[in-house]
């Protein structure tokens, strides 16, 4: 077992307790990317990183989750789908810019068929940098994303 | 292998220039005689690889169109021009698998197919502008692209108790973006209605912007899980452009890395299978084998998903003695716990009971839509790259090629079994092989004025970047990833099955969303 995962977990597993009192409900989005970060976070449910058990569940409805993970620069395709998936998701909602192509637009940029990096259409919370992020950036993410939900509960 | 004669005769008889340029034969013919040449060559059994367009006005005054054909083991390049406003013959009623093809170049550089029986936008559509062309070298990137309200018209199925399924672009699970249109009696599927397109991000238009070395880079993330072979191929037609050779040493490791990639996605597929059967147990263990093998990866190249490796001329990474014997051990380990999993999931009858008889494609229909890898093999279509048209270290592997027959889930998982077995054969051959010597050459020259055209087996099949190069950067750079040719399988081998079947059905295909809608 992984150690950076497992004590990143457990920590995780801490605050999420304390601000939700329940899991933390993910709804990844791929709103433009290579399916790259899709493998990665496919990898965080497999039994050696296995986020369930740190509380963080994958759900299958914006309608569910408190957390939107967009991954890819946007498409043109893909701007309706991302903002429509994005009203769905009752508030308070996090939104997580996750990869290089989220956070910037990576080498789609220029683009004709892209809109833009996520923040150019909704608000962004948290950005990971990665090509793409490991599983352990994407935790550790998550984890910046919850300090932030934190700070605005207690201002 | 040679050319048949009496074909040559028959297609020397309708071509312009005949030309024989390596194991490539190029065919120049006329408009009027393009289509009648190609369906020569697909009635005696040649497979369409590829037909897309260039924009070749600026010094031929049209535009070109391009088959690539695959006859026993040779390649053959038929070319003829293409005008703008007079509509070209389509090749569909003759040649199914030109369907997508066709309405990619009608999407892509405004020539439109006559005689298509569905000449519908494929990836650009709803509101895309009706006079723009993104892959004409006229087109303007820099100009903001007005959204001209458009419908996409689906097929609709009426009658009695008939309804209507959507599902996604956001679907429930973590995969990629692409709708789906069941329409359904009950719980019978009668058809099915796939729309891509939602992350196109237009590729090929931004390689012709890229420089060579970038262009690998690039390459990596036209579909992420499929990074080795798409920038193998990329460097492979490259290479091919510039004349240059990458040393042995450096096919032997771009060969061990091919494999690493197959196998990893194998695993996940495999395990994606028993997971949607709720055949829990193997699923689990599944998917920690393909995380062991992304570790692997991440251990040997410093890339779980084996990225910068490949690069023009050769490799990055080189594998030293000591990382040889250690990566040796760990798949004997790998082999050991995947032999022990196999038998787990093809032993027990509630699995076989939900993938035999499920998700039929037919041996014809995986022929007439020119299907490629274990999808086609697991239809009893034999063929290979790896072993067709050899590259890197594989004329010197000796593996073999896994088919079956009854193209079920059943076959598909059974084709992606036996494939793992002989990917860690190659691995372990190459391992044992591998040539001692530099891992890159110099990449200087300038490039051929001919096409390039490389071909790579990739997990899912066949993928090939076809080149025609500039000084700095690609002219037109036209890349065909091995889904692209397998969507169509997968609306066909539903047809019939219940609804709850087609998850199932759709995780055997396992294909690439991001890699077809480029």
């Amino acid at each position: 077992m992984d150690e950076s995962t497992e004590q990143l977990g457990k920590q995780l597993q801490e605050r999420i307790h304390q601000l939700f009192g329940r899991s933390l409900g993910i709804r990844e989005v791929d709103a433009g990317s290579c399916n790259g970060c899709e493998v990665e976070v496919n990898a965080l449910t497999n039994a050696i990183h296995d986020i369930e058990r740190f509380g963080m569940h994958i759900v299958a409805s914006p309608r569910h989750a408190d957390m939107l993970l967009v991954t890819g620069a946007v498409t043109r395709n893909m701007e309706m789908p991302l903002i429509k998936t994005y009203r769905a998701t009752p508030s308070p909602k996090m939104v997580v810019a996750m990869g290089s192509c989220a956070a910037s637009g990576g080498p789609f940029l220029s683009s004709y068929a892209v809109v833009g990096p996520v923040d150019s259409l909704i608000p962004v919370d948290v950005y990971i940098p990665g090509c793409p992020p490991r599983p352990q950036a994407i935790i550790h993410g998550i984890m910046v994303a919850l300090d932030l939900l934190e700070e605005a509960n207690n201002r | 292998m040679s050319f048949n004669d009496g074909l040559i005769r028959k297609i020397s008889s309708m071509a312009e220039r005949l030309e024989h340029r390596g194991e490539l034969l190029h065919v120049a013919t006329s408009r009027d005689q393009f289509v009648d040449l190609v369906d020569i060559i697909h009635k005696v059994g040649g497979r369409l690889v590829s037909l897309h367009a260039t924009d070749e006005r600026a010094t031929a005054e049209s535009f070109m169109m391009y088959a690539i054909l695959d006859h026993d083991g040779c390649l053959i390049e038929v070319v003829s021009p293409v005008w703008d406003g007079v509509p070209f013959q389509s090749l569909v009623p003759r040649v199914h698998a030109a369907n997508w093809y066709e309405r990619e170049i009608q999407d892509m550089f405004g020539l439109t197919p006559h005689g298509h029986p569905d000449p519908r936008p494929l990836v650009l559509y709803d509101d895309w502008p009706q006079d723009t062309f993104p892959l004409r070298k006229d087109f303007d990137s820099s100009i903001d692209i007005p959204r001209i309200p458009r419908e996409y018209k689906y097929r609709h199925m009426e009658g009695d108790g008939v309804f209507e399924i959507p599902v996604g672009p956001v679907h429930a699970g973590v995969i990629e973006p692409g709708h789906f249109r069941f329409s359904v009696a009950g719980e019978p599927i009668m058809a099915l209605e796939i729309r891509l397109g939602y992350v196109h991000r237009g590729v090929e238009k931004l390689s012709e912007t890229m420089p060579y070395h970038k262009g690998v880079i690039l390459a990596e993330r036209i579909s992420g899980d499929t990074s080795a072979a798409h920038s193998a191929a990329y460097c492979q037609s490259v290479e091919q452009l510039f004349e240059i050779k990458a040393p042995e040493r450096a096919e032997y490791i771009r060969t061990i890395i091919l494999e690493l990639e197959r196998l990893y996605n194998h695993l996940g597929d495999i395990s994606g299978i028993a997971l949607d059967t709720a055949f829990a147990v193997p699923a689990a263990d599944g998917y920690v084998l393909r995380e062991r093998v992304l570790e692997l990866n991440e251990w040997l190249t410093g890339s779980r998903l084996l990225r910068s490796i490949n690069t023009i001329g050769g490799v990055n990474k080189d594998i030293d003695r000591d990382k040889s014997a250690k990566l040796l051990s760990h798949l004997v380990d790998l082999r050991l716990q995947f032999e022990r999993l196999s038998s787990t999931m093809m032993s027990s009858v509630s699995m076989l009971d939900r993938v035999e008889g499920t998700g039929i494609l037919s041996k014809e229909n995986a022929r007439s839509l020119g299907c490629v890898g274990p999808i086609a093999r697991a239809s009893g279509v034999d063929i290979d790259t790896r072993r067709d048209h050899p590259y890197a270290a594989y004329p010197d592997m000796s593996f073999r090629i896994p088919l079956q027959k009854s193209g079920d889930v059943y076959a598909r998982t059974v084709v992606r079994i036996d494939e793992v077995r002989e990917s860690f054969a190659i691995i372990e051959q190459a391992l044992d092989r591998i040539p001692n010597g530099s891992i890159c050459t110099e990449f200087t020259g300038a490039p051929i004025k001919t096409t390039a055209l490389s071909l790579v087996e990739a997990s899912r099949g066949e993928l090939m970047h076809w080149m025609i190069g500039e000084e700095e950067k690609p002219f037109r750079h036209k890349i065909r990833d091995p889904s692209f040719c397998n969507w169509l399988g997968l609306e066909l081998a539903v047809r019939g099955d219940i609804v709850p079947d087609f998850p199932l059905v759709n995780k055997s295909f396992s294909l690439s969303y991001a890699g077809n809608d480029l």
